[in-house]
């Protein structure tokens, strides 16, 4: 009872949700057989992975999980299902079909599974810090030693946004 | 948490679920997404890394840049598949034999 209190308090329970969530939603995109409710499950999965950064320190970049993931890419790629699905095929036009199911899964268990035991094996020289005000010193930082990035990544977000609008149009 | 090791295997699991994801399925807006869940795996084990930093905000501006690059990268490769779809009638990957034989 005691442990339980205590692992309650730590947060440790919480961030074993977080995970479950992260790792069921993954799992349902590769299980699923419809690209929709895949696409559902990658919702979950961001979802699962914005808690699990909050554990982690980064509230920022939780946040900013949650309005670029969520809010950009997923709506993106359902705006790309609907856009690209067979629309001769009465029924079942959503529906994906898998390929070597059981080699990828093989391929899957092992990776996780070797890159686990490379984890556990290695040994990581850490110390905890706990700094102030984190937010502002993410902001400070972007604004002087990594601006010259931040410029750089809005450029290609221009170029990537215009590039695809003009890939998409159509032709004469 | 405390301890840098359940990041690591759970963003261990994650990746290997998209990469799998990607084997797996022939549709090629199925396989954007397993893309995506990498390059979610990857983003938590640098915030993770970044929580036992020194200068904890180094990790997480990379974070973010990663995200903004895959943000560009969905809407190049929707924009591509569109075409794709156009042009072959369907987005399965085994069926784009054009350049076969």
């Amino acid at each position: 009872m005691e442990i339980v209190l205590r692992e309650l308090q730590n947060g440790n329970v919480a961030f074993g949700i977080f995970c479950l969530i992260a790792v069921i939603g993954a799992l349902y995109v590769l299980f699923s057989k419809n690209v929709l409710y895949a696409s559902y499950g990658l919702l979950i999965s961001f979802l699962g992975v914005a808690g699990i950064f909050v554990f982690a320190g980064g509230e920022f970049v939780s946040a900013a999980q949650i309005m670029i993931y969520i809010g950009g890419i997923l709506i993106l790629l359902i705006f790309g299902i609907m856009l690209s699905s067979n629309k001769k095929m009465e029924k079942g036009r959503l529906n994906i079909e898998n390929k070597d199911m059981v080699f990828s899964l093989t391929i899957a268990v092992s990776l996780s599974l070797l890159l686990s035991f490379l984890v556990l094996e290695s040994k990581f020289n850490i110390s905890s810090f706990k700094p102030q005000q984190h937010i502002k010193n993410l902001g400070y930082n972007l604004m002087t030693d990594s601006v010259l990035v931040l410029e750089i990544i809005g450029v290609l977000l221009l170029m990537a946004l215009i590039g695809a609008t003009y890939i998409a149009k159509k032709d004469e | 948490m405390n301890s840098l090791t359940p990041y690591l295997i759970v963003s261990a699991i994650l990746f290997a679920i998209g990469f799998a994801v990607i084997v797996t399925k022939k549709n090629l807006i199925l396989m954007l997404m397993g893309v995506e869940l990498m390059l979610n795996a990857v983003n938590i084990n640098f915030v993770a890394f970044s929580k036992f930093d020194k200068i904890p905000e180094q990790g997480q501006i990379f974070a973010l840049f990663i995200m903004l690059v895959a943000a560009s990268e969905v809407a190049v490769g929707l924009a591509i598949i569109l075409k794709i779809k156009k042009y072959y009638e369907n987005i399965n990957p085994e069926k784009l034999t054009e350049l076969k034989n």
